[in-house]
C-alpha cells in the first residue's frame, strides 16, 4: 500500500517523465509485455564489507520491486509501446577485490545485464573498472569516494570530495562550526582515506593552517587497539579548537569511539564513513555530539523522505531481513535507490537499454529523490547533491545543523590538488588539461 | 481516558485558577521575560537572552537552557488559552493519540492539574524553539558556569575544563570564586589550571607572569599552545619565563606518554592473554589446530548480546548494569557447549591429522560466520554497563579506562583459574595424563574420549569468555573472530606450545613490544608490521618458543 507514497514522490518529477509513466500505466494492459530486462547487483554479501554492502543490495531490490509493481520500464520502440519487468541478477563478490572483476565479467558477458549497480570500497571499483570499460558496460556507484577518477563506464551517485570532505572542514573552520584551528586526520590505511587526506591537507595549507597544526595517521584494517592514538590526540588537542577528521572504515570505528570516550576526550570528531546504518551497530551514548557530513540523512524532513524510510522498514519486515525492526536508511542507500530510478528514466527517455543511448540520456537527468531533486551532471558522470552537516543524536539519527545553499556541483578533480584537470565526456574524452592549448 | 479536545480547555482553565506548578517559588518577572524572549528565530536576540539568564544566577533556568540546547523547549499555544513556554520531552498516549507531557520552562517540574494528573498536549499545539550552533555554544558556556557550583566534583571539573577551552575571559571571576569554595583537591587543581589559562589573556604582564609560573607548577598540557602563541608577541621579560616553563611541561608530557604506554602495553597484553588462553588448551595442550577458535569467541560475544537484550526487556533499568556479570558465565556455557558439539561432531574423527583438522575447522568457522550473519544481521551493539564506562585519572592527563582495568583483572582471574584447574586438580591431572600418553592413560582406566571432549569444551568456554570481555572494547559482528585468530596463534606459538606460563609471557611481551614500537615509530601500521618481523626472527632463533617443552614428554 506504500506505493501511494512513492507515487507522491513521482508527482514532483519533470512533466515529461510523468507523461511517459502515465502513458505506460495506461498502456500496460494493451501494450505487449516485453521480455524482462536483466540488471546486475554487485555487492559483497559476505566478508568484511558485508557489514555495509548488504543494505545496498536490499535497497536496490526494493527499488526494483517498486518499479515492477508499477508495470516495469516502459518505452516506445519503432512505434510500439512495451513494458519490461526488471529482473535482478544478484551476485556475491565476497569482499574479494579480484572476485569483483570476475563477477562483473560474468554479469556483463554471461548474464548480459543492461546495467550493474554495485561496489563500495574504492579498491573494488578500481578492480572492476577495466571490465566495464573494456566491455562497454555501465556501473552505478553509490558511495562517497576520493575523486580523481573520470570514467565513462561509471555514474557516480555518491559524493565527490568537494561535496563531502571539503565542505565539512570549511564548516569546522567557520565561526558557526567552532573556528577549529588544529586538525587530526585519522584514517584506515587504503586509497580512500589517503587520497581524501591528501586533498584536505592541500586545502588546509591553502587556507593558511600551519604544518604543525595538521597531523595525519593511519591504522590497518580491523585495527582494534586505539589506546596510543587516543593518547596522542589528547596531547595534540591540548588547548582546544581541535577536530579529528575520521576516515576510519568499517569495524574499527567502535573500538576507536569507545576508547575516545573512556579516556575522557572532548575534542569534536567529524566522520566521513559513519552513517545511520553503521550507528545501528554502535553504542551511541559515547558518540552524541560528534559530527558527520553526508548528502542525505534519514532525518531529512520531507514527506517523500519519510515515506521512503517507512517503506524500507516495511520492506525489511516483509522480507524477513535480519534485525528488520531496527533497519534505517542512509546516504549510500539513498544514492543506490535513486540510481535505479535514474537509470529507469534514462532507459525510458532513450527508448532502449543500449548502453551508449542510455549514457547520453543520463546527462543532465534529474530525479526527485527522497532528499529532494538530484541531478546527473551534464558532462562529468557525477551527481549534483546537497551537502548536509549533521550531529549524532542518542537514537543513532542525525540532527542536521548546516546545509549547503542548493545543490553542489560535483568536481571529481579537486581544485586543491589538481587545479589544471577537469572531467568532461561531451567536449573532451574524460580527463583533460584545462590549460592545454 | 480523556480525549485531547476535552483535556486542553480544562488544562487552561486550571492554569488560570490554580498555580499548576507545584512547590516552586514564583519565578522572578525579569527571568520569565528573558525565557519568553528565547522564542524567536533571531540568533543574536537568543544569545542575548541566554546571556541574561546566565547573569541572573538563578539555578532554575538550568533546565530551560538544557532543553533549549537539545531543542525540546516549546511555545505551547492551547486552543483557547495564553501562550507559554514549556519543556516537552516524554511522550504519552491519550486515546491512541501521541501527546507530550509538559514541564515548566522555569525549573523543569512536570505540570500538574489540580487533581494531580499530568498535563499533556498534542504536537500540533507545540511550536519548537529552534537554535543554531552558535546559540548552543553560548548556552554551553552559561551552563558550564552554573555547573561550577554543581554538587558533583566530576561535573565541576569538566565545567572548569570546558570554560578554559572556550577561552571566555568573563568566566574568570566565576572560576576564582569556585576555586575558593572548592573542597575537592583534584577539582581544585583543574579549576586552578582553567583560571590561570584564562588569565594568560589578561592585559597586564604582572598577571601573565603569575599565570605562567602557576601553569608551570601545574604542568598544564593545555597551556602549551597558548604559551607558544604568547611567545610570539611577549616582552623579553616574559620570554625568559615562558621558555623554561614550556620545556618543563614538555618533559612532563614525555613522562606521561611513557607511563601511559606501560599501561596500554599491559592492557593489550591482557587482551592477548585472554584470547589465547583457550587456544593454549585446545592447541597447546591437545594439539588441535582449531581455526574456529575465533568463532567460539564470536559465540561468546553474541551470548553477551543476547543477555543484554534479555535484561533490557525483563529487568528493571537500575539492574541493567549487572547484565555483564550474568553474561560472563553464560558466554562460557554457550561457547563451551558449541565446542563440545564441535569436538564430538568433527574433531574427534581427525585426531592426529593436523591438516585435515585445520581444513575442517576452517570450514566450520565459515559456516558459523555466515550463520551469525543470517540470524543477527551485520550490526549489533553491546552497550558497556555504566560502571565500566569512563575511567580513573591517576595523574593529570593520564586516564585509565575502567573497561581496560576490568579486563586486566578478569584476565588475572582466568589465568589463576586455568592454572589451578590444570595443575592443581585431579581433572587437570587426567587431562595432562591423556595428552602425554593416551594409550597408557586409557589402560589406567581413564575415559580418554570424555577427557578430550571436556578439555576441548573448556578451551572453547574460555574463548567464549574472551569474546564476552572483548565486547567492552570492540564490536559484535559475525567475523569478529577473524580479527583475533592470527594474534592468538602467534601468542601460543611464540610462548611455546603446551606451556601456560609461555602463553602469558608471550602475550604480555608482545603487548608491550607492540605498544612501544608504535610509540617509537609513531605509526600503528609500522608497529603491527615490526611486531610480525620480531616474531619471525624470534622463532628462527628459538623454534619451540619462549618456554620449550623439556623432558621425556617432548617426543610425543
Amino acid at each position: 500500500m506504500k506505493i501511494y507514497q512513492v507515487g507522491a514522490v513521482r508527482r514532483t518529477v519533470a512533466t515529461a517523465v510523468i507523461g511517459t509513466v502515465v502513458l505506460c500505466m495506461a498502456a500496460r494492459g494493451m501494450a505487449d509485455d516485453g521480455a524482462p530486462i536483466k540488471v546486475g547487483i554487485l555487492h559483497s554479501l559476505s566478508g568484511t564489507m558485508a557489514i555495509s554492502e548488504v543494505s545496498l543490495r536490499d535497497v536496490d531490490l526494493m527499488a526494483i520491486d517498486e518499479i515492477n509493481a508499477k508495470g516495469g520500464v516502459c518505452f516506445t520502440k519503432e512505434g510500439k509501446k512495451t513494458c519490461h519487468k526488471i529482473e535482478p541478477v544478484v551476485v556475491d563478490p565476497a569482499s574479494n577485490w579480484d572476485l569483483f572483476a570476475e563477477k562483473a565479467k560474468q554479469l556483463l558477458l554471461q548474464d548480459k545485464v543492461a546495467i550493474v549497480f554495485g561496489c563500495w570500497t574504492s579498491v573494488s571499483r578500481k578492480s572492476v573498472l577495466p571490465v566495464f570499460e573494456g566491455n562497454n558496460g555501465l556501473l552505478f556507484y553509490p558511495v562517497q569516494y576520493e575523486g580523481e577518477e573520470c570514467s565513462d563506464a561509471v555514474f557516480y551517485t555518491g559524493a565527490a570530495p568537494n561535496q563531502q570532505a571539503i565542505p565539512a572542514v570549511e564548516y569546522l573552520m567557520s565561526e558557526e562550526g567552532g573556528g577549529v584551528k588544529k586538525f587530526y586526520l585519522l584514517g584506515t590505511d587504503y586509497v580512500y582515506p589517503r587520497t581524501t587526506n591528501k586533498i584536505l591537507r592541500a586545502m588546509l595549507k591553502a587556507k593558511g593552517v600551519p604544518e604543525e597544526n595538521i597531523r595525519e595517521e593511519y591504522t590497518p584494517f580491523h585495527h582494534q587497539d586505539y589506546q596510543q592514538i587516543v593518547q596522542k590526540i589528547k596531547e595534540f588537542s591540548a588547548g582546544g579548537k581541535t577536530a579529528v577528521i575520521s576516515t576510519i572504515n568499517g569495524d574499527s570505528n567502535v573500538p576507536f569511539y569507545k576508547e575516545f570516550a573512556n579516556q575522557g576526550l572532548t575534542a569534536s570528531d567529524v566522520a566521513f564513513s559513519v552513517a545511520e546504518d553503521e550507528l545501528r551497530g554502535m553504542d551511541t551514548s559515547a558518540l552524541v555530539g560528534h559530527l558527520a557530513t553526508w548528502n542525505y540523512y534519514e532525518s531529512v524532513d520531507t514527506p517523500a523522505n519519510k515515506a521512503f524510510a517507512a517503506h524500507f522498514k516495511e520492506y525489511a519486515k516483509k522480507h524477513n531481513l535480519p534485525d528488520a525492526e531496527h533497519r534505517v536508511v542512509d546516504d549510500p542507500m539513498e544514492a543506490s535507490y535513486f540510481g535505479v530510478y535514474l537509470w529507469k528514466q534514462a532507459v525510458e527517455k532513450a527508448g532502449t537499454t543500449d548502453v551508449d543511448a542510455v549514457r547520453k540520456a543520463l546527462y543532465g537527468m534529474e530525479f526527485a529523490a527522497p532528499s529532494g531533486t538530484v541531478k546527473i551532471d551534464e558532462r562529468n558522470h557525477h551527481t549534483w547533491r546537497p551537502v548536509l552537516v549533521g550531529e549524532i543524536k542518542k537514537d543513532g539519527q542525525f540532527k542536521i545543523i548546516h546545509r549547503s545553499k542548493g545543490l553542489v556541483k560535483p568536481e571529481p578533480w579537486s581544485e586543491y590538488t589538481s587545479p589544471d584537470k577537469g572531467c568532461d565526456w561531451v567536449d573532451h574524452k574524460g580527463t583533460y588539461e584545462k590549460n592545454a592549448k | 481516558m480523556r480525549s485531547s479536545r476535552q483535556l486542553s480547555p480544562l488544562a487552561v482553565f486550571l492554569l488560570f485558577v490554580t498555580p499548576a506548578v507545584r512547590a516552586q517559588t514564583a519565578p522572578p518577572p525579569a527571568v520569565v521575560q528573558q525565557i519568553d524572549a528565547l522564542a524567536t528565530d533571531d540568533g543574536t536576540a537568543q544569545r542575548a537572552a541566554v546571556a541574561a539568564l546566565g547573569e541572573s544566577g538563578d539555578r532554575n533556568v538550568i533546565p530551560t537552557l538544557e532543553a533549549l540546547r537539545e531543542e525540546s523547549l516549546y511555545v505551547w499555544t492551547p486552543p483557547n488559552g495564553t501562550r507559554r513556554m514549556v519543556i516537552a520531552r516524554d511522550k504519552t498516549t491519550v486515546d491512541d493519540h501521541e501527546q507530550y507531557l509538559l514541564q515548566d520552562a522555569y525549573g523543569g517540574a512536570r505540570l500538574h492539574q489540580a487533581d494531580g494528573s499530568e498535563i499533556s498536549a498534542p504536537a500540533e499545539e507545540l511550536q519548537e524553539v529552534s537554535v543554531d550552533r552558535r546559540v548552543r555554544t553560548a548556552i554551553q558556556v552559561v551552563l558550564e558556569r552554573f555547573k561550577l557550583l554543581d554538587s558533583d566534583p566530576v561535573v565541576r571539573r569538566a565545567a572548569a575544563k570546558n570554560l578554559a577551552d572556550k577561552g571566555d575571559i568573563i568566566a574568570l571571576e566565576a572560576l576564582a570564586k569556585a576555586q575558593a569554595a572548592e573542597p575537592d583537591p583534584a577539582a581544585r587543581t583543574v579549576i586552578d589550571e582553567a583560571y590561570n589559562l584564562l588569565k594568560l589573556s589578561a592585559p597586564s604582564d604582572q598577571d601573565k607572569l603569575a599565570a605562567i609560573s602557576r601553569l608551570g607548577v601545574l604542568r598544564s598540557a593545555d597551556a602549551v599552545p597558548r604559551l607558544e602563541e604568547l611567545r610570539k608577541t611577549a616582552s623579553p621579560q616574559l620570554q625568559a619565563v615562558i621558555l623554561p616553563t614550556l620545556d618543563h611541561i614538555r618533559w612532563w608530557q614525555k613522562v606521561n606518554r611513557l607511563l601511559y604506554a606501560v599501561f596500554s602495553g599491559l592492557s593489550l597484553g591482557s587482551i592477548l592473554v585472554l584470547m589465547s588462553l583457550g587456544l593454549a588448551i585446545t592447541f597447546g595442550v591437545m594439539g588441535v589446530i582449531n581455526m574456529a577458535h575465533g568463532e567460539l569467541m564470536m559465540i561468546g560475544a553474541y551470548a553477551t548480546f543476547i543477555t543484554q537484550n534479555w535484561f533490557l526487556a525483563h529487568v528493571p533499568a537500575q539492574a541493567f548494569g549487572f547484565y555483564f556479570l550474568a553474561a560472563i558465565p553464560l558466554s562460557f556455557v554457550a561457547a563451551g557447549a558449541a565446542g563440545y558439539v564441535l569436538e564430538r561432531g568433527v574433531i574427534r574423527f581427525l585426531y592426529g591429522r593436523p591438516l585435515e583438522t585445520l581444513l575442517a575447522t576452517w570450514g566450520v568457522s565459515l559456516i558459523l560466520i555466515q550463520a551469525a550473519r543470517f540470524w543477527f544481521g551485520d550490526l549489533t551493539a553491546v552497550a558497556a554497563p555504566s560502571w565500566l564506562s569512563g575511567g580513573i585519572e591517576v595523574i593529570a592527563g593520564v586516564q585509565l579506562p575502567y573497561n581496560r582495568l576490568f579486563i586486566i583483572a578478569f584476565t588475572m582471574l582466568c589465568v589463576a583459574g586455568v592454572y589451578l584447574l590444570l595443575l592443581r586438580s585431579s581433572a587437570g591431572l587426567r587431562i595432562r595424563a591423556v595428552m602425554q600418553n593416551r594409550a597408557m592413560s586409557a589402560s589406567m582406566g581413564i575415559a580418554t574420549n570424555r577427557v578430550d571432549a571436556f578439555t576441548f569444551a573448556l578451551g572453547s568456554g574460555l574463548a567464549g569468555m574472551a569474546g564476552c570481555a572483548l565486547t567492552l572494547i570492540g564490536n559484535v559482528e559475525p567475523d569478529l573472530g577473524q580479527n583475533y585468530i592470527v594474534d592468538a596463534f602467534i601468542v601460543v606459538v611464540t610462548g611455546g606450545v603446551g606451556k601456560l606460563v609461555g602463553t602469558v609471557a608471550a602475550a604480555l611481551g608482545i603487548g608491550w613490544l607492540n605498544t612501544f614500537l608504535e610509540l617509537v615509530t609513531d605509526s600503528a601500521v609500522m608497529g603491527k608490521v615490526l611486531i610480525l618481523v620480531f616474531v619471525i626472527l624470534f622463532l628462527q632463533r628459538r623454534p619451540s618458543g619462549l618456554f620449550p617443552p623439556t623432558g621425556r614428554a617432548v617426543e610425543y
